[in-house]
């Protein structure tokens, strides 16, 4: 009897030891805790180019993560990509004025969108877009460029 | 000619008829689920056998899998100049493959052998027999809870090994190593999904469980009732779960992350 209740103590402890360890891994290791989750209102931008921006990819303000990559479509009228920018509610003053950017973390690193905000008077709201767009530097056009200057300066 | 031919028949047909054997018990195991709800004490014992008895092995191996993941990352990583995303690398290796998959080998090794051996001894000296004189289905009474007890405890089995190897690569990058603190981690949330990485990881542990003990029980049910048949049994057992594992866990990844 005192070995049966023993078991079950010990299997008790394993089980919760389990519980421990996911919600270790749920909360320290994977971003539930810096995920905006479903919340959130979004934004969307016309970009020529988005490099190699993929979904989940940061969206920031001065550095500071406010919201990430939701969905990245085409638009077959404009022939732009169309990039949809989901939002911390917690963030519900950027300028409709403002400069959406596609940078690069590092030389090697991922795309990110880095918004500048403009000057403007009114606040963008959930399915507004935003109109100042800058397109991702891609290598091989820069120095494409770089080689034909020379070429013309030479 | 003909009798190769005829080999090679004998050997597709016995192939098969185990393959549906397996089929079979699989079967006949989940159909006892509900005779194992009014036993619970059952299902307790066999969740300790094992799981409560493969933590130990579990855990040492989880840590020391992250220690050298972190080493070995940061060696290659550190090339690039990238050792902030050491946290990344360890944790997306460790909750995605190494979890699962190593634990899966190990559970296989330390209770898939011992599954297959019981219950093959257990056959051999007819006890199984005795059980269904007694009016007691052997399937529902002696695999059923073993069945379960594996499903539950391998996802548990392999978050530890997953959290304990993330501690591990920690204590190697940031206290050895001198990876940044806040990088390690940081770098690591922003990269690893709950849904994406963690729950693909629990089902594929969940898939895993499940396959490494019915492999286990199947053999160990399906033995020839003799010693050598016992001992025969239990390497198949290890060896087919272990390639089992291994071949799943491609199609897992390519289902889940492969896009």
């Amino acid at each position: 009897m005192i070995r049966l209740r023993m078991m079950e103590i010990l299997v008790g402890a394993f089980m919760a030891g389990g519980f421990v360890a996911l919600f270790f891994l749920a909360m320290k290791v994977s971003n539930l805790s810096a995920d905006v989750g479903g919340q959130g209102y979004r934004l969307s931008a016309y970009f020529e180019n988005i490099g190699s921006l993929k979904v989940r990819a940061p969206v920031t303000l001065s550095g500071v993560r406010i919201g990430r990559v939701e969905a990245i479509g085409l638009d077959q009228d404009r022939y732009e990509a169309v990039v949809t920018l989901r939002i911390d509610p917690r963030f519900d003053k950027i300028p409709d004025d403002t400069f959406a950017s596609i940078f690069t973390a590092g030389l090697l690193g991922e795309q990110y969108i880095g918004l500048s905000p403009g000057g403007g008077e009114t606040f963008l709201a959930d399915g507004d877009s935003l109109t100042h767009t800058q397109s991702a530097l891609v290598l091989e056009q820069m120095i494409g460029q770089f080689l034909f200057k020379k070429a013309e300066e030479g | 000619m003909l009798n190769a031919l005829a080999r090679l028949g004998r050997l597709g047909l016995y192939a098969i008829a185990r393959l549906g054997r397996g089929h079979l018990l699989l079967f006949a195991m989940i159909e006892g689920l509900p005779s194992l709800a009014a036993r619970p004490r059952l299902l307790v014992a066999q969740v300790y056998n094992v799981g409560v008895l493969s933590v130990l092995i579990v855990v040492v191996s989880g840590l020391f899998v992250g220690m050298v993941l972190g080493l070995q990352g940061h060696y290659v990583l550190s090339q690039f100049g990238a050792a902030e995303s050491l946290g990344v690398m360890v944790a997306a290796s460790l909750v995605r493959e190494l979890g699962p998959v190593v634990t899966a080998l190990l559970v296989a090794g330390r209770a898939g052998s011992a599954l297959a051996a019981e219950i093959g001894l257990m056959k051999a000296t007819e006890q199984l027999s005795g059980l269904e004189m007694m009016a007691v289905d052997p399937i529902k009474r002696i695999l059923t809870p073993r069945f379960f007890g594996g499903l539950i405890a391998m996802p548990i089995l392999a978050a530890m090994f997953s959290a304990v190897g993330a501690l591990g690569g920690y204590f190697v990058g940031v206290g050895l190593l001198g990876v940044d603190d806040g990088a390690f981690w940081s770098q690591m949330q922003s990269k690893i999904d709950l849904r994406e990485d963690i729950v693909n990881g629990v089902i594929k542990s969940l898939v895993f469980g499940w396959v490494v003990t019915w492999i286990a029980l199947f053999e160990g049910y399906d033995a020839n009732p003799t010693s050598e048949g016992v001992s025969q049994a239990t390497t198949r057992a290890v060896v087919h779960a272990a390639l089992a594992v291994l071949c799943l866990d491609f199609v897992l990844t390519a289902l889940m992350f492969g896009d």
